[in-house]
């Protein structure tokens, strides 16, 4: 087991050095010059004075090799620095901090609903014998991943901020503030769970041990919960560890649909002042929630299926 | 249909495993058309029916616009601003007295441009990544999938964010984040699928009289590996439509008067509390068109070919 845990952090470490790796590149790279695009966003006429540009340049060091930056940035980055945004002027790190706790907020209740609801219409849709119920369960799941979020947002808002007055339209404000937003966010990761879940459950159904445990004479809601759910959850669980990722992504779109503030509107603040230290912060940042989930999710695995045996050399990870 | 079947299983003897895939999934490369079968199984799925009618009309709005309405998606009547849907306005017109109907039929040019640059980008880089990998083996094949583990750790909105500040705003620009973004998911298929018909008993047998490798991947390798790639192609229209539409929300995409699907809605957001119609009808354009292609995809996927 240890050499297992150490195996996978090694791993996650490296994903992450990449991950940085590939955001150096698209960001410092691809447009040619980042400092005429720094010192030109916020400025109305492309015009920069070209001492201020050198002068800018020196700050961030692109007047240096570029293997040199890279390393440069590198260290910086692994010691958590990951320099200061261009727009703010305050450091990246701190910027991501202030703003992280709103979003887990947000993304903590919306994976909370997307489990329980996305898990429910699974359980519920594979249980139920009535022919209707399950058509219509089963048809929401394909629905959900086809409904653009940020229209579920405003549809949302239109019906129950507008016009029945329950919630908030907009803000941060405790826990009436926080369903709008995190219904929202849960609908597609819902979706896909519900998806993947009730196609475990329908194979998990059919296997010999659902039958033996009938002949033994357990109920059904018995075999569907004890028997079929535990062994269907595992593929789900790996999904869930896929989409956690996908959910913080989310928050961009949906923090700017409830204007909260958070994550997600910093990360669109600073594509739109083309803010390049941020962005790169906020592309690891999510890089980084990615490597950990599935870290995670790899570690539990065992516990969950004690047949995925951890032996040495061996990888458990079934997806 | 019978050919199918017998099609099926000499393929699955010649790969001597069992396949992974759902036996049948894969179209085979030298199919003859059966309009007859066609109509009588998209007959048999009113769904699926209206999901291709509702593709065709997108795609007919998307190059002939004029089919579908006359008015002008820029210029509007100023005095008849915010009528709600009624039958001369299908769906009402904006604070300009522009009618969004019109709008959402121009706007589907530049979606669907959009959408279909993001997956040809998708595409054509993921399978070379994949065909690569697959083919040529050794540490090629695990430099570049390590690359594309990375790229997949990288949630996709984040990594099209990143792309969409290096490269600027713009339709183009937001379409091409968009299919990089899912490169990688293109390039795991094809790689998965490659490694599944080299191993393939006649590509060993043509190998061994003495094929060049390019025909081997030509003749054999590439048709056969094509299926499942084809399918993944057409369930990434959906997500990449959802994906543009989403960039364009944010305000990355084309510049204000055009009328692309995910500026119109940001555009309507400002009106929410008057005009819900600004909003949820140019919404229900896109949820309707990623529906309709996901449901062509998931009958691609399978069910044509399950079906007897």
């Amino acid at each position: 087991m240890r050499r297992y845990v150490i195996k996978r952090l090694a791993q996650a470490v490296g994903v992450l050095w990449a991950a940085y790796t590939v955001s150096f590149l698209v960001l410092d790279f691809l447009p040619g010059d980042p400092v005429t695009a720094m010192a030109g966003a916020g400025m109305d006429s492309g015009q920069v004075d070209p001492a201020q540009l050198t002068a800018l340049r020196h700050e961030y060091g692109f007047d240096k090799p570029v293997l040199v930056q890279y390393a440069d940035y590198l260290g910086k980055a692994v010691r958590g620095d990951f320099g200061d945004s261009v727009s703010t002027g305050r450091p990246v790190s701190s910027t991501l901090a202030d703003a992280l706790p709103q979003t887990l907020q947000l993304t903590g209740a919306a994976l909370l609903l997307a489990v329980f609801l996305g898990g429910g219409l699974a359980v519920l849709a594979t249980y139920t014998s009535r022919r209707w119920l399950r058509q219509l369960l089963l048809s929401l799941p394909p629905l959900g991943v086809s409904v653009p979020t940020f229209w579920v947002g405003l549809l949302l808002v239109e019906s129950f901020s507008f016009r029945l007055h329950w919630f908030a339209a907009f803000g941060n404000d405790g826990l009436r503030g926080l369903i709008l937003p995190a219904v929202t966010l849960a609908v597609p990761t819902g979706a896909q769970v519900a998806q993947v879940l009730a196609k475990s459950l329908l194979t998990a159904l059919d296997q010999a041990y659902v039958e033996t445990a009938r002949a033994k004479g357990a109920g059904r809601w018995r075999i569907h919960l004890r028997h079929a759910l535990r062994n269907a959850s595992l593929p789900a669980l790996t999904v869930v560890g896929l989409l956690v990722g996908q959910l913080i992504a989310g928050s961009v779109v949906v923090e700017t649909v409830f204007s909260r503030d958070g994550l997600g509107r910093v990360t669109a603040a600073a594509v739109t002042a083309q803010d390049i230290p941020l962005v790169q912060g906020v592309v690891v940042f999510g890089a980084l929630i990615f490597v950990v989930t599935n870290l995670v999710v790899d570690l539990v695995y065992p516990l969950l299926d004690p047949r995925i045996v951890v032996a040495p050399g061996r990888k458990a990870v079934a997806v | 249909m019978s050919r199918d079947l017998v099609d099926d299983t000499a393929a699955d003897a010649a790969l001597g495993f069992a396949r992974p895939v759902e036996p049948g999934s894969d179209p085979g490369p030298a199919h003859r058309v059966d309009v007859r079968r066609i109509l009588r199984f998209l007959v048999r799925r009113p769904g699926l029916l209206l999901s291709v009618l509702l593709v065709v009309l997108v795609v007919l709005a998307s190059f002939w616009p004029g089919l579908f309405t006359s008015r002008d998606p820029l210029t509007g009547v100023p005095s008849q601003n915010f009528r709600g849907p009624s039958g001369a306005h299908w769906f009402g017109t904006d604070e300009l007295g522009r009618d969004v109907f019109s709008r959402v039929v121009h706007g589907a040019q530049l979606s669907l441009k959009a959408t279909l640059i993001a997956v040809a980008v998708a595409f054509v880089v993921g399978s070379l990544i994949g065909l690569v990998a697959g083919f040529v083996g050794r540490w090629v094949d695990d430099v570049l999938m390590r690359f594309v583990d990375v790229l997949l750790s990288i949630p996709a909105l984040f990594l099209s964010l990143a792309l969409v500040t290096a490269l600027g705003y713009g339709t183009v620009k937001v379409a091409v984040a968009v299919g990089i973004a899912s490169v990688a998911s293109f390039a795991r298929v094809t790689r998965a699928e490659v490694l599944r018909v080299r191993q393939a008993v006649f590509v060993e047998a043509s190998r061994a009289c003495g094929t060049r490798w390019y025909a081997v991947l030509g003749r054999h390798v590439l048709p056969n590996a094509a299926g499942p790639v084809i399918v993944l192609a057409t369930l990434d229209f959906g997500s990449a439509i959802l994906a543009v539409s989403a960039l364009s929300f944010l305000g990355y995409g084309a510049p204000p008067p055009a009328p692309e699907w995910g500026t119109l809605i940001s555009d309507g957001r400002n009106y929410l509390a008057n005009a819900w119609w600004l909003t949820a009808l140019p919404g229900l354009a896109i949820a309707a068109t990623v529906l309709a292609t996901n449901r062509i995809a998931r009958a691609l996927d399978g069910e044509w070919s399950r079906q007897r």
